[in-house]
């Protein structure tokens, strides 16, 4: 949003935009006028005078209550202790406006907290380094028994394994998810990680996915759409992921001293550029489109891909004929442009507009997009050239986003449950050197005991295998192993049985009367649920109460009747409530 | 099929079918011996389902290695032909099709007559996005996307009964599949050993909340959604696996699982089957099978793959013994790989594959199917092994003859299996 910030103010309202019958027009927006050097005069006072994207909440059934906390689920990772009141007292739309633009968030807390991960700033190349594979002289000696397990651990000690690299970005993201004020950056990073999915496990990818999330998504993920598109179509993660750093023009042999063989193209990334990443699956490409993208990206590759080297165009390997798109013609001998010709020819699809439109929607509102919200999205997508949050505004301002429909119609998945919880509660998470374990210390700490319990859960993070990412909509993440998952995680954390993840429930119980079981499980109910509680949950937890074995029959040190309180927030952390948003 | 239809079998019940045998004109009935067990043994015929998700390159699992186009086409990514001598060669199976190298594994179970091959196999949708073709699989309504549940699911409706066991249905990973998602209710799980409300370590302190009972009276009240139904499914399921401890079963017969999860999966899925859970259908996941670089030919990447595949299969076959008897494999995978090979040693999205048929029942030794062969003129869209085998036909047969599925079931919605249906070449 660089010439935005020139001063100029937009603003979008969703409700004039349900009303607007042009599909390229906006309000706010001058016919005929570059888009994203329009402005308007502010529709309403802005809440805060500084904010650049302006957003409108629509009129709602919730309580301004049931409001904050669903939209601290939606936007971020839950709320805090405190955060509610502290959103209530800076308001809501306020909050939003802030989160829309996370450079102005000071995150000092979780800046520190990352310092611990030395992999996070390095690029691929310091990270092979760092990080290298075992020798196979090694391996070798060890598996043929020449070389002893102490010996293996001296020449490839496990502190600098490239499995460290997986372990430090997932207890990172866990890390951030927790701790960061940037909460919705933090989830639209996510959101991206999974719609331009790499999976780590592939060759080299490991060492290159530090670079691709920092450099790629994470300065994009509230920018413009092109940008990420852009982006990910030229790192090496996504290069080496979907093959194309391999698509050559058809009739390219390797020189004889290479061994003079013959390659040619590589549909892999083509295919799922156009229907994973911007049409969708149904956004009326053919095969023959995909061969034709496919000759456009001939020659995007990767200078030494097992050493960390970056993004390189090959001329000799690119297609230089005409090519055909869409209906569209890229004339012949464009190079390196003609990649970035499709990319603009994609992002400006209608198709695009509506896909990521519809992925944005179901996100943040339901499993099951409202058609009407996904179209007024897809126009602001389209009037705005991409904008990202000026589509988040255009849901944000939605009545749907609001509505009694949308209220705790989410399911969390694995991340969001155990990140939440673990806000919910004010959890601390340990530095990995706090919790360190002698030669695993680059993996332990809270933020890697809780991504080994989003892995549990189902969804080990930076390693879904598909192009697909992890799926997103519940029914998927929804089984039986997986709800035992939940109710263990809470279990777990409840109980201060995750090393690293310390949780203190005093704080939370304060001024209540632990040996009233009752008076505990109202303040539950209020801290953790916000007082979201079903009558059916509310009815089987009192009964609980009253039975013998919910409060300590004898004396104890904690003096009699006193509650089983770590039980009781485990129960309430794995009601079906919590497992909502 | 000669005026005798499918339904005219089912009439005739399964002592007429054990008559049938081979001696009908060439009419593969594979799983005659299935319906007679199903009268005469008293436990329930299980039916494992392996989806080899990415789309495994049929042409390179079972080699059409007669086809003469075949060495032409397949360039670098080509199995070797038979050579008796050459243990990285084509695995002869009928002096046309040939097993890769990799499943050597497998071959005895092919000499056994308990495997059998569904060549060219595959989904009359020309989607090549592994997404769709695999959730149209697991639909049974390619080319329909609103299918709320899966064929699998379906089947298991049509034949529930009250007090049935909740491992009727079981997936073995973290996700319940498209295939198992619907009203018959199943279970998914990561592991049998994690399938529990894992208690506090210590000894049980006296008022301690049951933190087990809690969860169960939370999910067993209220509506039944997503999570209620998940719910009640998962505590009736803990109960019954804590009686049955199926995780102290060893694997029997010296069976040996390949390390890895395809392999864990198959050796709990034994356990269940041995511990008499009740299991009918259990769902297996295997990836790796997107082969767009470097596919290998006789070693290599896919080499690997089915290395692990095979000997996964083998060991199941083996730590059952006589319980394969009731037992029936059937491998799926969403579409197949380019005849020719890429730019990269690899094979991108194609169209028909192959898919395996296994187990006690299983009347193998044969690859049915028709071949539609590799000319380019007798390719799809000129570049991909053509469909001749609707895989609705294949599960049809499977899920009829060896679970008892009533023909009226709606299996496949909008499909008719072909009469006497299994797997094409009847009419």
């Amino acid at each position: 949003m660089r010439r935005l910030s020139l001063g100029l103010t937009w603003v979008l309202v969703a409700g004039g935009l349900a009303a607007c019958s042009s599909g390229a027009s906006v309000p706010g927006i001058r016919e005929g006028a570059p888009p994203r050097a329009a402005a308007a005069p502010p529709a309403t006072t802005p809440a805060d005078p500084a904010a650049r994207y302006r957003v409108t909440l629509a009129p709602s059934p919730l309580t301004p209550e049931q409001q904050i906390v669903h939209v601290l689920d939606r936007l971020g990772y839950g709320p805090r202790p405190g955060e509610v009141e502290r959103v209530r007292a800076a308001g809501l739309t306020a909050w939003i406006e802030r989160q829309l633009e996370p450079g102005r968030i000071p995150d000092g807390a979780v800046e520190r907290a990352l310092a611990v991960f030395p992999v996070l700033p390095l690029t691929a190349a310091e990270l092979h380094r760092d990080y290298p594979q075992p020798r196979p002289q090694d391996v070798q000696r060890f598996q043929g028994g020449q070389m002893t397990r102490e010996e293996m651990r001296e020449v490839f000690p496990p502190e600098r394994r490239p499995a460290v690299i997986t372990a430090q970005l997932q207890a990172a993201k866990l890390t951030r998810a927790v701790l960061s004020e940037r909460q919705l950056q933090e989830v639209m990073v996510d959101f991206w990680l999974n719609h331009f999915n790499v999976y780590a496990q592939k060759g080299p990818v490991r060492w290159m996915v530090p670079d691709y999330e920092r450099q790629a998504l994470r300065p994009h993920a509230l920018g413009r759409f092109r940008d990420l598109v852009a982006a990910t179509a030229q790192h090496p993660a996504m290069l080496y992921f979907l093959d194309n750093w391999l698509s050559t023009r058809e009739d390219f042999t390797l020189p004889p001293a290479r061994g003079g063989r013959k390659l040619g193209l590589n549909e892999n990334y083509a295919r799922e550029l156009m229907e994973l990443h911007t049409l969708g699956v149904d956004g009326g490409y053919t095969q023959g489109d995909v061969v034709e993208v496919a000759r456009c990206f001939t020659g995007w590759t990767i200078d030494r891909p097992q050493e960390g080297g970056g993004f390189l165009f090959r001329p000799n390997t690119h297609d230089r004929g005409e090519k055909r798109v869409l209906g569209t013609v890229i004339p012949a001998g464009g190079g390196q442009g003609d990649g970035l010709a499709v990319i603009d020819l994609l992002v400006r699809h209608p198709s695009t507009a509506r896909f990521i439109s519809s992925k944005l929607v179901r996100r943040f509102v339901s499993d099951e997009p409202p058609p009407a919200l996904v179209e007024r999205a897809a126009r602001t997508f389209r009037a705005a050239d991409g904008d990202i949050r000026a589509v988040l505004v255009t849901i944000f301002s939605a009545p749907e986003f609001l509505s009694a429909a949308a209220h705790h119609a989410k399911v969390k998945t694995p991340l969001e449950v155990v990140a939440s919880a673990a806000r919910v509660l004010g959890a601390r998470l340990d530095s990995p050197a706090d919790t360190a374990t002698p030669g695993r210390a680059a993996v332990a700490g809270g933020g890697a005991v809780l991504a080994r319990q989003v892995a549990a859960l189902g969804e080990p993070l930076y390693e879904a295998q598909p192009p697909t990412g992890h799926p997103d909509v519940a029914d998927a993440w929804v089984s039986a192993g997986a709800l035992l998952s939940r109710m263990n995680f809470a279990l777990a954390l409840a109980h201060n049985r995750l090393p690293g993840a310390r949780v203190d429930l005093a704080p939370l119980l304060e001024s209540v009367d632990r040996r009233q079981p009752a008076q505990v499980l109202e303040r539950l109910f209020a801290v953790v649920l916000r007082g979201q509680v079903s009558s059916d949950t509310r009815r089987v937890l009192i009964a609980q109460l009253e039975s013998p074995e919910i409060v300590r029959a004898t004396a104890d040190d904690r003096g009699p009747r006193n509650t089983d309180v770590e039980k009781l927030t485990a129960l309430v952390l794995g009601s079906p409530e919590f497992q909502r948003r | 099929m000669h005026g005798c239809t499918r339904r005219a079998f089912m009439k005739g019940g399964a002592l007429s079918l054990l008559g049938v045998g081979a001696g009908l004109g060439g009419v593969p009935r594979f799983l005659v011996r299935a319906a007679h067990a199903r009268e005469t043994g008293p436990r329930a015929k299980v039916l494992i389902a392996v989806f080899q998700r990415g789309a495994v390159d049929g042409l390179s699992m079972v080699v059409p290695h007669g086809d003469p186009e075949y060495y032409a086409a397949r360039g670098g990514n080509a199995i070797p032909r038979p050579a008796p001598d050459n243990a990285d060669s084509t695995l002869d199976l009928d002096g046309f099709f040939g097993l890769h190298p990799a499943l050597a594994p497998m071959r005895p179970l092919w000499d056994a007559r308990r495997l059998a091959v569904v060549h060219a196999c595959g989904s009359p949708d020309t989607t090549r996005s592994h997404f769709d073709a695999q959730d149209y699989m697991e639909s049974g309504t390619p080319g329909v996307k609103s299918t709320a549940d899966g064929w699998l699911a379906r089947g298991l409706q049509s034949t529930s009964r009250p007090g049935a066991s909740p491992f009727r249905a079981v997936a073995i990973g973290p996700r319940l599949p498209r295939a198992l998602r619907g009203e018959a209710g199943a279970v998914a799980m990561n592991s049998i050993a994690d399938f529990d409300v894992k208690s506090d370590a210590g000894p049980v302190m006296p008022g301690a909340v049951n933190a087990r009972r809690g969860f169960e009276s939370l999910y067993e009240g209220g509506v039944r959604d997503l999570f209620y139904g998940t719910g009640r499914e998962t505590f009736e399921a803990v109960k019954m696996l804590r009686n049955a401890s199926p995780q102290g079963l060893a694997p029997a017969h010296g069976a040996q699982y390949p390390r890895g999860r395809f392999g864990e999966s198959l050796r709990q899925i034994a356990q269940l089957i041995r511990a008499d859970v009740g299991l009918e259908v259990a769902f297996a996941d295997t990836g790796g099978w997107d082969t767009h670089a470097a596919q290998g030919a006789e070693r290599g990447q896919l080499a690997n793959r089915l290395t692990d595949f095979a000997q996964g299969l083998a060991a199941l076959d083996r730590d059952l013994g006589d319980r394969m008897a009731d037992v029936v494999v059937l491998t799926m995978s969403e579409f197949g790989r380019t005849v020719r090979e890429n730019g990269n040693r690899g094979t991108d999205h194609g169209h028909a594959t192959a898919m395996l048929v296994l187990g006690g029942p299983v009347r193998g030794g044969k690859v049915h199917g028709r071949w539609p062969g590799l000319r380019r003129d007798q390719l799809f869209e000129g570049r991909d092994l053509a469909v001749t085998t609707d895989f609705r036909d294949l599960f049809t047969e499977v899920a009829q003859r060896h679970l008892a599925i009533p023909a009226e079931a709606p299996l496949f919605p909008g499909f008719a299996a072909k009469s006497g249906g299994y797997p094409g070449e009847l009419v």
